[in-house]
């Protein structure tokens, strides 16, 4: 156990955490960003599926929070910790606007699409002790694939938004991601199944 | 009804992602009350452009209100929104110091730089002079109507 992380090695993979999401995420809109652009589509390719990017980095929370907003749609944005570093008000504005709003924050403790370079206080910040301070009420932790799996369903049960600290592995040496259409096609076809009314 | 925020529902704005200045600051009470416009209050304003690229992507017609120092800080945030997202960004931006830096009165440097950055950001604008409603009204009026991004200049 790591004291100041509360967490144990972690002992799951980003994609893990996705593999589980996607089976999960019902009808919910995924914003995949940065590292999770690499590996979400391959899992998930849905006009509900948004990859942001190019992206504004740390931008991905207020996109989602401005989209769960104007819809009403559950909105599940996939976050590293680098990004949400660089915008940790963003969490003050999620605990005071009522959104069906999930952040899933990926714990890898690093700058992974640049080739791995140490995150600011990585192995020391406490993103859930964060979330709970910046006045977000569902706040929830997991550093393993049994507990995540099994935590997956109350994520999504509650009202309002719900943050995730999820300690994954980093991982060296992966390619730069992609979006897989341009877009303009992505907006188009995401503005598409919001007007959609079937299930 | 504060005559600004009367002019931003009539345009059709839905949502006021705001970050107040001293000049835009008394508008708070009327925001809060419109039954028409949703107040969202973020904490920085590359932060806000990201919450208005989110509320249009869901078919909203936000306006985001910010002094030009936070039209400064936001950047990177107005780059992808309007130009990697090409989506129709609508700005009110106030211009802190601008009368009396006309008048030479000044030494605040915000008003030489808030032209040039729009500007640069290729995001065309229109200028507002205080306290003249009738232009104020226009130039909201011809912001929503606006196809592309625009910005409009509030001078203070």
């Amino acid at each position: 156990m790591n004291a100041a992380r509360g967490f144990a090695r972690p002992a799951m993979t980003h994609r893990d955490v996705l593999t589980v999401l996607a089976a999960r995420r019902a009808d919910r809109v995924v914003v995949s960003t940065m590292g999770s652009v690499g590996l979400w589509p391959a899992l998930s390719d849905t006009p509900l599926d948004f990859a942001y990017l190019p992206s504004s980095m740390g931008q991905g929370v207020p996109l989602g929070l401005g989209l769960a907003l104007a819809t009403g749609r559950g909105v599940v944005v996939l976050s590293g910790d680098g990004s949400l570093l660089m915008n940790l008000g963003c969490l003050v504005t999620v605990a005071n606007h009522p959104a069906p709003l999930t952040v899933l924050l990926f714990d890898n403790g690093l700058y992974e699409v640049t080739g791995g370079q140490a995150v600011a206080g990585a192995g020391r910040t406490d993103f859930a002790g964060l979330a709970r301070a910046a006045g977000i009420a569902r706040v929830y932790a997991f550093a393993d694939l049994p507990t995540w799996t099994a935590g997956v369903d109350e994520v999504f049960a509650g009202a309002g938004p719900a943050f995730v600290w999820l300690k994954v592995e980093g991982e060296y040496g992966k390619k730069t991601p992609t979006a897989p259409r341009p877009m303009a096609e992505q907006i188009t076809r995401l503005r598409g199944a919001l007007l959609d009314p079937s299930p | 009804m504060n005559t600004p925020v009367r002019h931003i529902e009539a345009a059709g704005f839905t949502h006021v992602v705001w970050i107040p200045d001293s000049t835009l600051g008394p508008w708070e009470a009327a925001l809060s009350a419109s039954p028409n416009l949703q107040l969202i209050r973020p904490c920085r304003e590359g932060e806000a452009l990201g919450v208005a690229a989110g509320l249009m992507l869901g078919g909203a017609r936000p306006l985001a209100v910010l002094q030009c120092t936070g039209l400064f800080e936001a950047g990177d945030a107005l780059r992808n929104v309007v130009h990697d997202l090409h989506l129709p960004l609508k700005l009110l931006v106030g211009v802190r110091g601008y009368v009396a830096h006309r008048k030479g009165q000044s030494n605040d440097n915000c008003p030489a730089f808030t032209e040039p950055v729009l500007d640069a950001w290729r995001v065309p604008y229109t200028l507002v002079p205080p306290d003249d409603d009738g232009a104020f009204a226009a130039a909201v009026r011809d912001l929503a109507a606006a196809p592309d991004a625009r910005a409009l200049l509030l001078a203070e």
